[in-house]
């Protein structure tokens, strides 16, 4: 889907909200707003997007919005989606913005039946990793050795000890008519996939990564350069899922060593040599799966 | 079917769950969300088929849980559509969450509850342990008597909600099995007089094209104070609505609900009975019975516990010599929750009526008549200076 970036409005349709400096997220809703339009209706849960925008009596979106209950963010949109119908609002856009814990755990039942049902709704996952907005504590999209305060590293400890879930294949596994990863350090990636998404009706899912300075533990500036380490070592990827087939919008020729990545956040800084290559061979496990499904 | 011109109504043989789906069709709602849950099955069943017959336009949505059935109403009413619910029992508790929400955002949002008894133990059979345990939701409560009450109290929480002053989500309970299940012949208005008393919503608390807003907001220690007293001052217009509504009901349709509380042979009664739901129309048949034999009974039929009728009892429920509640509920630790509702009413000073609680029909228990008359002669126990204990149970097979 080709966009004119030149002519896209200067307009921000979220401004002046109290996220740390460097957030992914912001970045994440920011981009999808760009595209979508003031048409859009937003739909949040409880989660860090929402807790740095709505206090009574501001409101940092420029857009309708609204916050439901944690696990209610699905059921919710379909709601809102099946009234925008009824009122024959045809050229809105009904889109979800949650993170990880809002998404792949407590939010997952009425996601699933969302997707299932194919309602007419973007959600937006934006992935930071953990549960951020209640002080850092491990999500089920957690990474394998991650620090977080319910993961912690002590004598009998090292991080998180589960291997994520994957939502991509979850979602996909819906036969929903689009799904797509995609990372806030590229942004004409995840640009062209909510353009692409608007177009599409029924049920679409973008699950992005949104690197967090304050839960990983790097300096602000340095959000996008994590979020590009994560695709370049190959522990983060960008995808597509449509028609039934999966396809990769990049493939790094030769992945870069992940101690790149992991050294210089604080959460992996107690792990090894040995950890590494423990996470190198998930990454080759993950890769593998993922090249099966592809079609070659 | 039986058409009546002169009431615009047909008479119709109906399961109390029929009845409350018809009143729905006629309120014509935009969107329904629903998950299936025992004695409350049959209305949604109903609701899927007028649906899918075209009977009015409407967005059926096939949720996976409760959770997500209020959640899937609220996402709707925010956008300003018209919306119906309805669960039982267990399916009520998993929305617990959602129902806060729609209350605090102050959605008139139209729910269904069949009473059914919370597990553990299981039970599928009715008491009102379900709902009272929602009391302090934020939601208007009634409970109805019967099929014909279900519907015409459908209609009405439709307007209740809906009006300005009160904008505020109504669950209309109806007893499971005893009044879910059973059949009845009931009249079901035209769609013309339903539309006369019913106007489609109009409501500013919605999302807009034309005035973008942000809903279900957080609020601070700064504000959040002020919200609350909103939501109680809705309540005490309710109070007001929900006799004007009842009023406007019964000159387009002949029926009389009575608002909130309806008084029955309570002119000179000196031994009177609260009751809520249906066993209020056996209480009816034994109040009649005992007249004739020359006792002067009465009957508190309590339609809503929320907004209680507190005025009422504090004006007139202490004229009788005694007064017994009978709760379908239990708080544990406590006694019945109509019991401690009514007490706190009556506490005036100089107040001199007698009270006794009473427990019966919990998880489907039968109340009969000749339980019902043990009550009323307790009362006169009570009032004659006999030993009576406060708190009994009815019905109890062993203590």
């Amino acid at each position: 889907m080709a966009i004119d970036y030149k002519n896209l409005s200067d307009r921000e349709l979220i401004y002046g909200q109290k996220s740390c400096p460097g957030c992914g997220a912001t970045i994440a809703v920011r981009l999808a707003l760009k595209i979508l339009g003031e048409r859009t209706f937003v739909c949040l849960p409880a989660c860090c997007v929402s807790a740095t925008t709505n206090v009574y009596p501001e409101t940092s979106f420029f857009v309708n919005n609204v916050v439901t209950a944690f696990p209610a963010t699905g059921s919710t949109l379909a709601g809102m989606a099946a009234a925008a119908e009824m009122q024959g609002l045809e050229d809105v856009v009904i889109l979800g913005v949650a993170g990880d814990g809002g998404t792949a755990d407590i939010g997952l039942q009425a996601l699933s039946g969302l997707c299932e049902r194919n309602d007419n709704v973007i959600y937006l996952c934006y992935d930071n990793e953990a549960y951020m907005n209640t002080g850092i504590q491990r999500s089920s999209s957690t990474p394998w050795g991650a620090w977080t305060t319910t993961s912690p590293v002590g004598g009998t400890a090292k991080g998180e000890t589960k291997i994520r879930k994957n939502l991509f294949d979850i979602i996909a596994a819906h036969r929903v008519p689009y799904c797509a990863t995609a990372s806030t350090s590229y942004p004409r990636d995840f640009m062209e996939k909510i353009a692409k998404a608007k177009n599409i009706r029924g049920a679409r899912f973008i699950h992005i990564q949104a690197p967090c300075p304050t839960g990983w533990g790097y300096p602000a500036e340095k959000t996008i350069e994590y979020g590009r380490l994560a695709v370049e070592s190959g522990l983060w990827y960008l995808a597509e899922y449509e028609n039934g087939e999966v396809k990769l919008n990049l493939h790094p020729p030769k992945f870069k060593p992940v101690e790149f990545y992991l050294k210089g956040q604080h959460r992996f800084r107690h792990l090894t040599e040995e950890d590494y290559k423990v996470i190198e061979d998930q990454r080759d496990q993950e890769w593998a799966l993922l090249e099966k499904k592809i079609k070659s | 079917m039986l058409r009546n011109e002169e009431t615009r109504s047909s008479r119709q043989f109906l399961s109390g769950n029929e009845a409350a789906a018809e009143g729905v069709r006629l309120c014509r709602p935009q969107v329904i969300a629903a998950y299936p849950i025992t004695p409350q099955t049959t209305l949604t069943e109903k609701l899927s088929q007028v649906v899918a017959d075209g009977a009015f336009p409407c967005k059926y949505l096939l949720v996976e849980s409760e959770h997500s059935a209020m959640a899937g109403v609220m996402g709707a009413a925010m956008m300003g559509s018209r919306v119906f619910t309805a669960t039982s029992s267990q399916g009520l508790l998993y929305m617990c969450e959602m129902l806060s929400y729609a209350s605090g955002s102050r959605f008139p949002i139209v729910l269904a509850n069949a009473n059914r008894g919370t597990a553990t133990p299981w039970s599928i059979f009715g008491d009102h342990r379900d709902s009272v345990a929602m009391r302090d939701s934020g939601w208007i409560q009634f409970y109805v008597e019967s099929g014909q009450e279900a519907l015409d109290t459908i209609i009405q929480a439709y307007r209740i909600a809906e009006h300005p002053e009160v904008s505020t989500p109504v669950m209309v309970n109806i007893d499971g099995f005893t009044l879910t299940h059973t059949y009845d012949p009931v009249s079901v208005p035209d769609q013309e007089t339903v539309d006369a008393f019913l106007p489609p919503l109009k409501t500013t608390n919605r999302l807009s094209l034309e005035n973008p807003k942000n809903l279900c907001f957080n609020i601070g220690p700064d504000f959040h104070m002020e919200s609350r007293y909103q939501e109680q001052k809705a309540f005490r217009s309710a109070e007001k609505v929900i006799a004007q509504a009842d009023g406007e009901f019964t000159a387009l349709f002949g029926r009389q609900h009575h608002g909130m509380v309806e008084r029955y042979r309570c002119e000179d009664a000196e031994y009177v009975l609260a009751v809520m739901g249906s066993v209020a129309g056996t209480t009816r048949v034994v109040v009649d019975k005992l007249r004739a034999e020359g006792k002067k009974v009465g009957l508190i039929k309590v339609r809503c516990l929320r907004p209680f009728p507190s005025a009422f009892f504090a004006a007139s429920g202490g004229s009788c010599k005694a007064l017994g509640v009978l709760d379908r509920n239990i708080s544990f630790g406590y006694e019945g929750a109509l019991y401690t509702e009514t007490k706190a009413a009556l506490y005036r000073p100089g107040a001199t009526v007698r009270t006794l609680g009473f427990i019966a029909g919990l998880g489907g228990r039968d109340i009969s008549k000749a339980d019902l008359e043990l009550m009323y002669e307790k009362l006169e126990n009570l009032a004659a200076g006999k030993p009576e204990e406060e708190h009994q149970y009815i019905g109890l097979r062993w203590s």
